[in-house]
């Protein structure tokens, strides 16, 4: 009994380090905690919407195909490649915390200086995917009561508008008009319409369909070539988002990183303002992790 | 707090989370029909298969990388009990709801 009550006043006296962790330290930690809800929140309205819309819901095997400097479809090797750099520069991040600790300020330097390129390369490669994404791919056709509809090959793999008409799709004066693709289409009886719940109308069948349909390239937040438009809007959303995430943690590496030059931490004896940059940019790497999942894989 | 020596359990994690990200993109790619045929909770094998290898990666980010199964048990559960009750609550209503408005529209 007796010792309760003295542990009792002396925890009530303040000063325990229950958590023994500091205040910035613990601090990040709740801030991460908030953030990572807020991501939730994110991705299980995407969720919720996938569901209520699931057989309009585009396949993510027919949007993201490409990969830079290749020729044809390439699907997920592009977005492995990205989720690679964000688990290097990861990498890098621990080694440079784990130099901090032993006070290596040269080993904090050079680990720190390979995290921000990856941040960089990762940034770049977003800036890739996001151009590429709005302005699209092989063209969709919509509807009029919205829904977006594809011209597919016999494999039922998406054919390009621009092909079909037979125009260049990186000339910025290119305009297809629906007309365009009704001629064309006609005289091809190998192409067939794929409607947006997936099914296949033969191309016969398929002028029936496209009558006051409207032509659409590219993606954005009021049209989008690949199918529902909410798919668009949240790929922006929350690949913007976090994004965001990756660019200020650059800044905020950047900003320790000069400190570690000049010293600062070195005179203060402990690295830690680096370790709690390290949870920050950790913390951006596992989003990306469930993101790549979700709009990505499944 | 143990406190761990050298660098090789930083590339230990690393090639962890390098081979079940792989495995991801392969498994995706190829789709498997016994994966996509087979569904478990309302969903297809393959994509239970995705969130438990996701649900791997981001244990060995925050537990190893981020140091968290490192600290005291106190500030480990304060930090994972509210992602672990509120975040699966939250999908779990939002996911039913948006099944039952398919379902009825």
């Amino acid at each position: 009994m007796a010792n309760i009550t003295i542990n009792e006043k002396k925890a009530w006296a303040g000063g325990d380090k229950p958590f023994i962790a500091s205040y910035g330290k613990l601090m990040m930690w709740f801030f991460l905690v908030s953030d990572a809800l807020t991501f939730s929140g994110f991705l299980a309205a995407y969720g919720f919407m996938r569901f209520k819309y699931s057989h309009l819901w585009p396949v993510a095997e027919d949007v993201f195909t490409h990969f830079p400097f290749l020729h044809g479809d390439h699907p997920l090797l592009f977005v492995a490649l990205m989720t690679f750099i964000l688990i290097m520069s990861s990498v890098t991040m621990v080694l440079a915390v784990n130099a901090g600790n032993k006070n290596n300020k040269k080993g904090v330097i050079l680990w720190m200086a390979l995290t921000i390129i990856g941040g960089f390369t990762f940034l770049g490669s977003q800036v890739w995917e996001w151009g590429h994404f709005i302005h699209g791919d092989k063209g969709g056709i919509e509807l009029p009561n919205h829904e977006i509809v594809h011209v597919v090959d016999e494999n039922a793999h998406f054919y390009s508008l621009y092909d079909l008409v037979g125009v260049d799709s990186y000339d910025s004066h290119v305009h297809i008009t629906i007309d365009d693709v009704k001629g064309a289409l006609s005289e091809r009886s190998d192409l067939a319409l794929r409607l947006a719940d997936k099914t296949v109308v033969s191309n016969e069948a398929a002028m029936a369909y496209l009558q006051n349909a409207e032509v659409v390239l590219g993606a954005n937040l009021v049209r989008n070539e690949y199918g529902h438009q909410l798919f668009a809007n949240f790929f922006y959303f929350i690949t913007g988002f976090h994004g965001f995430h990756v660019f200020s943690g650059v800044v905020i590496l950047i900003v320790i990183f000069i400190n570690v030059i000049k010293g600062t931490y070195e005179r203060r004896g402990h690295y830690e303002m680096v370790e709690k940059a390290g949870l920050y940019w950790h913390f951006v790497d596992l989003v990306w992790v469930f993101v790549f999942t979700f709009f990505y894989l499944v | 707090m143990s406190e761990q020596t050298g660098t090789w359990w930083i590339w230990k994690v690393f090639w962890i989370l390098l081979i079940v990200t792989a495995i991801e993109v392969i498994l995706g790619i190829i789709k498997p029909s016994v994966l996509i045929d087979n569904s478990l909770l309302g969903t297809s094998l393959l994509n239970v298969v995705f969130i438990v290898l996701t649900i791997i990666k981001a244990a060995y980010i925050v537990m190893e990388f981020m140091h968290l199964g490192h600290e005291v048990k106190g500030l480990k559960w304060t930090i994972l009990l509210p992602a672990v009750v509120l975040i699966p609550y939250l999908l779990f209503i939002l996911l039913h709801e948006g099944n039952y408005i398919f379902g009825t529209l």
